[in-house]
């Protein structure tokens, strides 16, 4: 496999794809345009369909419609599309359909800026439209890991039947990396989807794809059912890198882009002497607790700094996986700032707990 | 002698609209056509939210439930990717013409290859009889209790017309149910509505003006003499585009 240079929208696009996506439906905003662009020119080409919306309510209800007719199906938008998305995707959960949604955030709330920014946290992981619903959301750190975990995502939307997001932060959508694209999926070898809308020849049941369940007899178990589901995902699929950690004394943690800087702060302090390392999530939901767990309960670790390209939300759930054993502290920038490896080097200098 | 049998394409499942509500007449000219047509194992329907959200327990078919005022999108999407299929939409007038106008107005202008059946009641059934976006000027909703309003809540659309304005639909027409001549009539447009998709020509939509006993608190015959004698008038019957013929 060659390994090529590319920007990452579009390495987003084409692992997409290769992934076995075949129908996407978009609406402009900066900074993701690469990837509908892509789709645009390639999706025909390989079978697929694409379709510019007239907004992201549309978009988000094609793949809503797409996905219920059994195919890979995709959308990609930035902060403020993804609001607009929000009704969608709690339908698309309601309905047990998986599909892709890729978030290049920008800064907000608002219009905001479109500069880089990690603001759309908490409406990926807690929920940005209604109802008991959780996403599969997937923080890539490099282009390449962003073209991988898109296969990630459609493989394990389908497998626990629900949407998957790929939440990156604007530099991920717009630097160019090298990058080495996996070969396509083999549609054929997918499982099957016994489920989707295909027309009734009066075999069988027939198919009806909906998300209401208006009685509570019938939305309750269906709930706790789900519950189960999300509990088997958190035991299951929690993905973290750790850089340095093993024998560190202050953790960082951040996930995306700031993770990379983070790293350069790691190797920075570790030259004057201070034990630092870093855990990424590379999951969000789930969240890998299980990292943060162990390593609060090493007795060196002195505190956890969450640092973010927001005003501190991951750090939230920093907090509840440390559960109160060590301090955690927050350093971020936001509304399109992104922080330098010398300010993160200087707050931990500065005594962070 | 003709023996009357009712069509495979509705379930025996009983219908829960009110008495004398023609939500359930329209359900069986669609599936008459969709039987007739000989494509109902290859339908795909999208049922709208509004009186008629549980369509899909109705309609022996492969059959979604959209988001409000998104069926057309929906049914975009799964179109798109099963252009084998036949897909249609059946929607309300709030669902179609007030949440759901731009994914009407965009699904027609795109010549989307579907077929859209628009219940015109006036009237916001479903959650009690609010004003509509179709509402006449001075009829009473829950929403305006002393008659529509032009200076306070504007006026009412005439959907059919509007889109008939659109190169992308290829055809558009309004028909009733306030009689046996009427709804036979109905039929015939919705029939030709869905061999337009099966032929490939694009967007398709029969608004189909309907009352709604219950909200406008009329008895059924009284409501269905009142879409005769004022509604129509507002909303005339007709072929509004036909990309096989002239029209009007
Ligand atoms: C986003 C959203 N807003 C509002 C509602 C509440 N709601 C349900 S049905 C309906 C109107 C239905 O009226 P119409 O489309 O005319 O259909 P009818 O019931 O008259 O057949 C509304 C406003 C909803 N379900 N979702
Ligand atoms: S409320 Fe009106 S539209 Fe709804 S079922 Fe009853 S009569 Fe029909």
């Amino acid at each position: 496999m060659a390994r090529q240079l590319m920007k990452g929208n579009e390495a987003i696009a084409e692992a997409a794809i290769r992934a076995g996506c075949r129908a996407f439906f978009g609406y402009p905003i900066t900074p993701q345009n690469e990837i509908p662009e892509y789709m645009a020119a390639h999706m025909a080409e390989n079978g697929g369909v694409f379709v510019q919306a007239e907004s992201e309510v549309a978009a988000i209800n094609m793949v809503y419609g797409a996905a219920a007719a059994g195919f890979r199906a995709m959308t990609s938008s930035s902060s403020p599309g993804i609001s607009l998305k929000q009704e969608g995707i709690s339908y698309i959960a309601a309905s047990d359909l998986p599909c892709v949604i890729v978030n290049i955030m920008r800064a907000g709330p608002g219009l905001g800026g479109i500069q880089s920014a990690q603001g759309d946290y908490f409406q990926a992981v807690k929920g940005g439209g209604h109802g008991d619903y959780k996403l599969l959301v997937f923080a890539p750190a490099s282009i390449q890991e962003a073209v991988d975990l898109m296969f990630v995502a459609f493989d394990k939307a389908d497998q626990y039947r629900m949407p998957a997001m790929i939440l990156g932060d604007g530099m991920i959508g717009q630097m160019m990396e090298p990058v080495e694209l996996p070969p396509a999926v083999d549609l054929q070898s997918l499982p099957e989807k016994p489920w989707c809308l295909r027309g009734w020849d009066g075999q069988g049941e027939r198919r009806i794809v909906s998300s209401l369940r208006i009685q509570p007899e019938d939305l309750e178990p269906y709930l706790n059912e789900q519950m189960k589901k999300w509990e088997r995902i958190k035991e299951d699929e929690a993905r973290a890198e750790e850089y340095r950690a093993e024998d560190a004394e202050i953790l960082l943690t951040a996930y995306g882009t700031p993770a990379r800087i983070c790293k350069s702060a790691v190797e920075i302090l570790r030259a004057e002497g201070i034990k630092a390392g870093l855990i990424r999530p590379i999951t969000l939901f789930p969240f890998p607790d299980r990292a943060f767990r162990y390593h609060a309960a090493r007795p060196e670790v002195k505190g956890f700094v969450s640092v973010e390209l927001s005003t501190g939300q991951m750090i939230e759930d920093v907090r509840l996986a440390v559960d109160g054993k060590k301090p955690v502290s927050f350093f971020g920038r936001c509304g399109g700032a992104v922080m330098s490896e010398d300010e993160i080097v200087a707050f931990v200098k500065g005594g962070a707990f | 002698m003709p023996v009357f049998h009712k069509t495979k394409v509705l379930t025996d499942v009983p219908m829960h609209y009110c008495p004398g509500c023609t939500h359930g007449v329209v359900h069986r000219l669609v599936a008459e056509c969709l039987e007739e047509l000989g494509v109902a194992g290859k339908t795909i329907g999208v049922a709208p939210v509004g009186c008629a959200v549980f369509a899909y327990n109705y309609f022996n078919l492969d059959m979604a439930e959209a988001a409000h005022g998104r069926a057309p999108a929906m049914a975009t999407g799964i179109k798109r990717v099963r252009p084998e299929c036949v897909v249609f939409a059946y929607q309300g007038d709030g669902d179609l013409a007030s949440i759901g106008a731009a994914e009407t107005v965009h699904a027609a202008a795109r010549g989307e290859n579907i077929t859209v059946i628009f219940i015109n009641n006036g009237i916001y059934g479903m959650t009690g009889g609010q004003m509509a976006p179709t509402t006449l000027i001075g009829a009473k909703a829950t929403t305006c209790p002393y008659g529509r309003d032009p200076k306070v809540n504007g006026y009412p659309v005439r959907v059919s017309e509007m889109l008939a304005q659109l190169d992308g639909p290829s055809y558009i027409a309004r028909v009733s149910t306030h009689n046996a001549r009427a709804v036979l009539d109905a039929k015939k447009h919705i029939r030709r509505a869905f061999e337009k998709q099966i032929e490939g020509k694009g967007f398709a939509l029969v608004e189909v003006l309907t009352g709604c006993p219950t909200n406008w608190a009329m008895s059924p015959v009284d409501a269905l003499k009142y879409v005769e004698e004022q509604v129509i008038p507002y909303y005339p019957l007709g072929v509004y585009k036909d990309t096989d013929k002239e029209v009007r």
